[in-house]
């Protein structure tokens, strides 16, 4: 019997999808964010990642069932610690970035800019959504979250194919965030001897 | 006896090891890194085969009686 959360990949799958049509369901991806890590920050390491994300579970379904992924090991500096916290710098600066928009638009200095932002150039004019209906900034945040989620799913989806189904999971921010606050939280725990692991042997 | 060991300085603890190991012999230990039970561990290297960081490897180790 399946468990409701091996179920979460549709909620990632449809996400993407609602936001095609309505941009404003861009918001709701704020739960992808601030679910691992008020996890993680009460102590919960990374439950998120290893039962809840759909987007893990979606590379996992496309890479691995459905057999997408050629299964090359990822390139070892992909996993070292300098790229992984490098991109987790050059994201949030990124995210940074996009909520300074936001915030130029909601005081008025600049005008709502209706266009997703791929790879953080490719820019697509996005204007078949109704977005009068609320406030100009919570559009533009919705537009730049979405700009986000969708440029992270190509990063994905490209080293699902290149490498192992959720090669994503190595470079993921959220990952390495939840990771990294775990490790604060439980640095005395940690045993020093790389390799090793319970029971004998 | 063949046994999943795991270069734990570079798991990334995503977890996606714990889901396919058909013995549930890997936990993750405080979303740090993975860490195999040896006990129950059969060598059957599904493990290795999903890891997305590839820092799991099923080697022949020694049973101690
Ligand atoms: S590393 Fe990212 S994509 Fe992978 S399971 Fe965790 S939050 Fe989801
Ligand atoms: S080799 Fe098989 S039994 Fe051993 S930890 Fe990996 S998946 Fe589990
Ligand atoms: S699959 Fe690999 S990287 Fe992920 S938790 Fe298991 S050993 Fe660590």
């Amino acid at each position: 019997m399946k468990k409701w959360n091996e179920y979460l990949w549709i909620f990632s799958a449809v996400y993407l999808v609602a936001g095609f049509f309505n941009i404003l369901f861009a918001w709701i991806g704020m739960i992808c964010f601030v679910t691992p890590l008020l996890l993680s920050i009460i102590g919960k390491g990374k439950i998120y990642c290893n039962s809840y994300c759909g987007r893990g579970q979606f590379f996992e379904l496309l890479g691995g069932r459905l057999k997408l992924s050629s299964n090359r090991n990822i390139p070892a500096f992909i996993r070292s610690k300098w790229f992984r916290y490098g991109f987790l710098a050059f994201f949030m600066t990124m995210f940074g970035i996009m909520i300074f928009s936001t915030y130029l638009v909601f005081n008025g200095t600049n005008n709502l800019k209706e266009v997703v932002t791929l790879l953080w150039t490719i820019k697509l004019p996005w204007n078949w959504t109704n977005t009068s209906t609320v406030s100009p900034w919570i559009a533009q945040f919705a537009f730049g979250f979405y700009s986000v989620m969708l440029t992270s799913t190509i990063l994905g989806l490209t080293t699902m194919f290149l490498f192992k189904p959720r090669s994503w999971c190595v470079y993921c921010p959220m990952g390495t965030i939840t990771q990294g606050i775990s490790m604060l939280k439980y640095k005395g725990k940690v045993k020093q001897n790389g390799t090793t692991s319970k029971g004998n042997s | 006896m063949k046994k999943a060991i795991i270069n734990q300085t570079e798991c990334v603890a995503c977890g996606a090891c714990e889901k396919v190991c058909p013995r549930k012999a890997i936990t993750i230990f405080h979303g740090i890194y993975a860490d195999v039970n040896k006990d129950l561990c059969v060598g059957c290297k599904k493990c290795e085969k999903v890891c997305p960081a590839s820092v799991i490897q099923v080697v022949q180790k020694e049973v101690v009686s």
